[in-house]
């Protein structure tokens, strides 16, 4: 089978991921024993909720429901927010917190990796000497901390006693990249410490053991200085787990980081999902779980394809399975 | 005769949670220029742990090592790492046993075959690369074009074996240890590998430590034999000496071990009984004396040293064949 043909295929299983995905996120609202249009007006009359049901489909089946969003939400109609003043549109909320979730994730993923690529090589190369032992527990004593507790820990400190930096809010980067980075620095540390601890390992971890191949003993005899063996020979066929881990943590990172963006007030997607339940916008809610796992999906596709090219054996294998 | 490389009184402890483990003690073994060197054994007598200190590929903080190992007048046991490594692929270099696991796998043959070329004779990329191409239409690899572009796991063992072999000799080696090159390959495929060392050392002018547990293999591809058992050279001769004139019981029982192919179908297949000792606790005697058929009581209680005949053959036995038992 040509390669085109293996991604169109891996695409394809995506797609029905995600519809399954989104199909039983709509099933769950609709086993909610309320009525779905009362709680979204509460204060409304009988022919305004009947309005309003059958505008959202709430009068069909589960399977009826669920074609009508997703025919609105494939044309980028994610639904609306109701209050009592009026209602909003779902998508300018999105598109209001999806870069500011995107930036905090990509921040935390670069600073995490810069940081735990040179220590996880480090504390490999040397296992079991003083160096390792500080970084492994070092990073086992920084993982067991929270990342709310780190988030506060900065927030006193940094934030509030020498006030280096603001402890609220966010800026575009229209507004100056220097003013952008000064409220991002907190969020993006207190992420990405649990991060670096957990790729730290898993890279240490794998190369103690990719050390240990005959092909590196193989490289050494060919002469190859020890920096050299380590960066070229070890760290790629090394460096599986930690794609895989660290493309499993970029969902978590859009919309999982709840806390941390209700810290410092950054109001990415998770504050939205976040919103949502707490405001009983179940089909708000709907929506962003949506569009949280369509960038999961995307972003597990690129790992995919980029883990070709870290490991050939992994796509050729795949190609001719 | 001058030595190649010479290696005095080279022991290699590990320590294990068991205790130390002697893995090699006390050899000596001095390889002539241009000449080639087998060193047999069977498995886990200490044969690739010996290849691998001499070169100094013996990586961790549990190797404890003694001797000394002078190679082409330098004396590697007093360099530091980094001048031993400048030795390496032009003064030694090696092959290794198992072609599936010795070539990195997310690496493409080209690279990994020019890596040397640019690192230790810091030829071009272009140059380094037009190079790899004639060393590997010099191991006969067909498409040679192709193979470089090529991935380790998309080449059969004897192809990965001969990248293997190109590899070692890119940069015009004086010493090849090749470690078992051919355990891991198919019978038909053995030899000619074998058909190529043999050429590619007398082309190169070459010399050559062969590690094999196949006493065959050293019958026609080397000048002497170094037989270990146990960690130590317990015979060592010229080849042909040794196969006509062997003194140690070892040397005999691991010949008659090996099938003939006149035997009349049904013969049982002759072997070593018993098992090699503990590494760990190597006891007082002969290393050997458990297994061996002529063994008497001083054997089991005084560890025999290395003697000499006159003609330069080496032996550890108290009670060597030949002689009256």
């Amino acid at each position: 089978m040509s390669k085109i043909g293996f991604w169109l295929q891996r695409i394809a299983q995506l797609l029905i991921v995600l519809l399954l995905v989104t199909f039983g996120v709509s099933l769950l609202l609709r086993l909610i024993p309320v009525d779905l249009a009362t709680i979204l007006l509460p204060v409304g009359t009988e022919e305004e909720r009947d309005i309003l049901r059958n505008e959202l489909g709430f009068d069909k089946g589960p399977i009826g429901y669920y074609l009508q969003w997703l025919g609105n939400f494939v044309q980028g109609d994610f639904g609306k927010i109701y209050f009592s003043g009026g209602t909003e549109e779902v998508s300018d909320h999105l598109k209001n917190a999806m870069p500011r979730s995107l930036l905090l994730m990509v921040y935390t993923q670069v600073l995490a990796l810069a940081i735990a690529i040179p220590l996880g090589v480090l504390s490999a190369y040397r296992a079991g000497r003083r160096a390792d032992k500080i970084i492994s527990n070092t990073l086992f004593a920084l993982s067991s901390i929270p990342n709310f507790a780190i988030a506060l820990l900065l927030v006193i400190f940094i934030g509030v006693k020498f006030a280096w930096l603001p402890t609220l809010g966010y800026a575009p980067i229209s507004d100056g990249v220097w003013e952008h980075f000064k409220h991002m620095i907190m969020p993006v540390i207190s992420l990405s410490l649990g991060l670096i601890a957990t790729y730290t390992r898993l890279l240490r971890a794998d190369m103690i053991a990719a050390l240990r191949e005959d092909y590196v003993t193989m490289a050494a005899s060919k002469g190859l200085s020890d920096r050299r063996i380590l960066w070229r020979h070890v760290f790629r066929p090394s460096s599986m787990t930690l794609l895989t881990s660290a493309a499993l943590s970029m969902g978590g990172l859009i919309g999982g980081a709840i806390v941390i963006e209700s810290i410092f007030a950054t109001y990415g997607v998770g504050f939205e999902v976040f919103a949502a339940i707490a405001g009983r916008q179940y089909v708000a809610l709907q929506s962003t779980v949506a569009v949280i796992a369509l960038f999961y999906v995307f972003f597990n596709l690129v790992v995919d394809i980029s883990s070709g090219f870290v490991d050939p054996r992994t796509r050729d294998r795949r190609v001719n399975a | 005769m001058s030595s190649l490389l010479s290696i005095k009184q080279m022991s290699i402890n590990f320590d294990t949670p068991r205790g130390s483990l002697e893995a090699v003690r006390g050899v000596d073994i001095e390889i002539p220029a241009g000449m080639s060197v087998g060193v047999v054994g069977e498995s886990g007598s200490g044969k690739t742990v010996m290849c691998r200190a001499a070169m100094g590929l013996l990586q961790g903080s549990n190797v404890k090592r003694s001797g000394t190992v002078v190679f082409d007048g330098h004396e590697l046991t007093a360099m530091s790492k980094e001048e031993v490594r400048n030795l390496f692929g032009s003064g030694m270099a090696m092959i290794f046993q198992d072609p599936m696991t010795a070539l990195n796998p997310v690496r493409r043959i080209g690279s990994q075959l020019s890596e040397g070329l640019r690192v230790r004779l810091g030829m071009s990329k272009a140059d380094a690369l037009a190079r790899s191409k004639e060393l590997l239409e010099l191991v006969r690899i067909p498409n040679a074009a192709a193979v470089l572009k090529s991935f380790p796991y998309q080449l059969s063992g004897g192809m990965r074996q001969r990248v293997m072999i190109a590899i070692a000799i890119a940069c015009n080696p004086k010493l090849l240890f090749a470690d078992e090159p051919t355990t891991a390959l198919d019978v038909t495929v053995q030899a000619q590998i074998l058909q190529l060392l043999r050429e590619l050392r007398e082309d190169l002018k070459m010399s050559m430590v062969l590690v094999t547990h196949d006493l065959g293999v050293v019958a026609g591809n080397t000048d002497y034999v170094a037989v270990m058992y146990a960690g130590e050279v317990v015979e060592y001769a010229p080849t042909t000496k040794l196969f006509a004139d062997m003194r140690m019981p070892y040397t005999e029982a691991l010949l008659e071990s090996i099938p003939k192919i006149d035997h009349k179908s049904g013969t049982r297949l002759s072997m070593i009984a018993g098992r090699l000792p503990d590494p760990t606790d190597r006891g007082a005697g002969c290393s050997f004396a458990p297994r061996c058929k002529y063994a008497q009581e001083k054997c089991h209680k005084e560890h025999p040293e290395l003697k000499q005949d006159p003609d330069g053959h080496q032996y550890r036995c108290w009670f060597p064949i030949g002689e009256a038992k």
